[in-house]
């Protein structure tokens, strides 16, 4: 399974990644690859704060329907469009294209209290 | 892996259950089948045994015949649905992997003296081609040419030294075929189907139970457990067409007394929008009553929409009915729409 190195993670396999001042968040390879193909994406309005570990949307596959937990606290400043259309770049690109939402972070340090990619890889049974 | 009626079943090969789908709509999918139950009817008694025991029309099946037909209890609980083989010598049985016990007994405890029924399930796989080239597939593996044998027909075929019983039937909306043959010969056959595909150019792919399931879902055929049981009835599932009520058959009473009566309630198509329908959720009207549940639910690959069969309320039944389906707590905008989402091939 790919670990994004950049990016931290939270137990239930949502990421963070900084990009600019804000975090691009999805969900990881280890995650997609459990739930196989992914055939429905539910994600929260532009402008909408959300705190760290609250839902913020839902993903649906064809074996079971999953909550999506923010990693941190912010505000939506962006919504993956195309992942709405086509859920299936979930599981063909879960890092790149098939990002969820970006978030502009409203307690930045909150990303150093989330697993890095190592402590993500024992978590997961990878080293 | 998933277990299924004591077989170990993949949901889905590492193609992934959506793309398993679109194969068998666009090439050949291959289905290992074999926890479906095979029974064996026989004897001087066994044609007006049969006619009395299932739901269809079987007097006038002849070799190489082949029908869709259900098996009711006396108050009209479907106890499974079957395909009935007219064999020159027997009727072949073919009944679902978690109903094979409970057929076989129903069979043998009404069978007259005359008649013999065996479970040949133990020595007989089954694998079921189905795709718009498992035709072409199988004519380049057997001794004869399949596409001579017509939809609903069956033939006996060879297919490299093994003698198959080859059925032109199948559960997915597709052409193709059900292959019966000697247990043993299982990985020899799948094998050989696999690379004889390759070797074409026939795209040629195993498929899961997930894909199995969105496929026949699509196709608008029942699962038992799901769109028929025991405690639904042929007339609110809408499956009076199978059922022939110039012949005695058991259920048949209860079934003109439920017709008399009018039903409670009926099987409908539900496209829901925004999320995915599940078995178990709720259906509510437009004034916000309960007016059923969902019994099966997915998203469908080829007709790209997420959809629902549920019981409703009769005054709900009709196509074009604005519902909502309640997915984890919220209600989501939903239309009742015609079956099946996507026409057999074969009744095009």
């Amino acid at each position: 399974m790919a670990i994004d190195k950049n990016a931290r993670y939270l137990e239930s396999h949502e990421y963070a990644r900084p990009e600019g001042g804000n975090f691009v968040i999805g969900i990881s390879d280890h995650a997609q690859a459990e739930l196989g193909d992914v055939v429905f994406v539910e994600l929260p309005a532009v402008g909408k704060t959300i705190a760290k570990g609250a839902t913020f949307g839902t993903i649906e596959s064809v074996k079971a329907a999953s909550d999506l937990y923010m990693p941190v606290s912010g505000t939506v400043i962006e919504v993956n469009e195309a992942v709405k259309n086509d859920p299936a770049l979930v599981n063909k690109d879960c890092f790149g294209a098939g990002w969820l939402i970006k978030v502009a972070p409203s307690n930045p340090a909150e990303f150093d209290t989330l697993l890095d990619a190592s402590a993500y890889g024992k978590a997961i049974g990878e080293e | 892996m998933a277990p299924f009626a004591g077989y170990d079943m993949p949901i889905t090969y590492p193609t992934g259950a959506i793309e398993e789908h679109l194969i068998t709509r666009r090439s050949v999918g291959l289905f290992d089948i074999d926890h479906m139950g095979q029974l064996e009817i026989s004897g001087a008694g066994a044609d007006a045994f049969v006619a009395r025991m299932v739901t269809a029309k079987v007097s006038d099946m002849v070799p190489p015949m082949a029908r869709y037909s259900l098996l009711l209890d006396e108050k009209g609980g479907i106890i499974d649905d079957l395909f009935v083989y007219r064999l020159v010598h027997s009727w072949w049985i073919v009944v679902n992997a978690s109903n094979r016990a409970k057929d076989f007994e129903w069979f043998k405890a009404h069978a007259p003296k005359d008649v013999a029924v065996v479970d040949r399930s133990d020595d007989t796989y089954m694998i079921a081609v189905q795709g718009p080239r498992a035709i072409e597939l199988i004519d380049n593996v057997a001794n004869l040419a399949v596409s001579g044998i017509q939809r609903f027909n069956w033939g006996n075929i060879i297919i490299d030294g093994v003698p198959v019983l080859f059925g032109r039937t199948g559960y997915t909306g597709e052409d193709g075929g059900e292959l019966f043959f000697p247990a043993a010969e299982a990985q020899h056959v799948w094998e050989l189907l696999l690379a004889k595909g390759q070797a074409l150019g026939i795209e040629t792919k195993p498929i899961g139970l997930a894909a199995r399931d969105s496929l026949r879902f699509e196709a608008g055929m029942p699962l038992h457990g799901h769109e028929i049981s025991i405690d639904i009835n042929p007339i609110e599932a809408g499956f009076k067409w199978a059922c022939d009520f110039e012949k005695e058959f058991i259920g048949k009473e209860a079934l003109l007394a439920i017709i008399d009566k009018g039903v409670s309630r009926k099987l409908v198509g539900i496209e829901v929008f925004g999320g995915v329908p599940r078995e178990g959720y709720e259906v509510v009207s437009s004034d916000g009553k309960v007016i059923g549940h969902c019994v099966a639910g997915m998203f469908c690959p080829t007709v790209k929409k997420y959809a629902a069969n549920a019981f409703v309320l009769p005054d709900y039944a009709k196509a074009g009915t604005d519902v909502s389906v309640v997915i984890r707590g919220q209600p989501r905008k939903a239309v009742v729409v015609k079956r099946p989402l996507y026409l057999p091939a074969y009744r095009r």
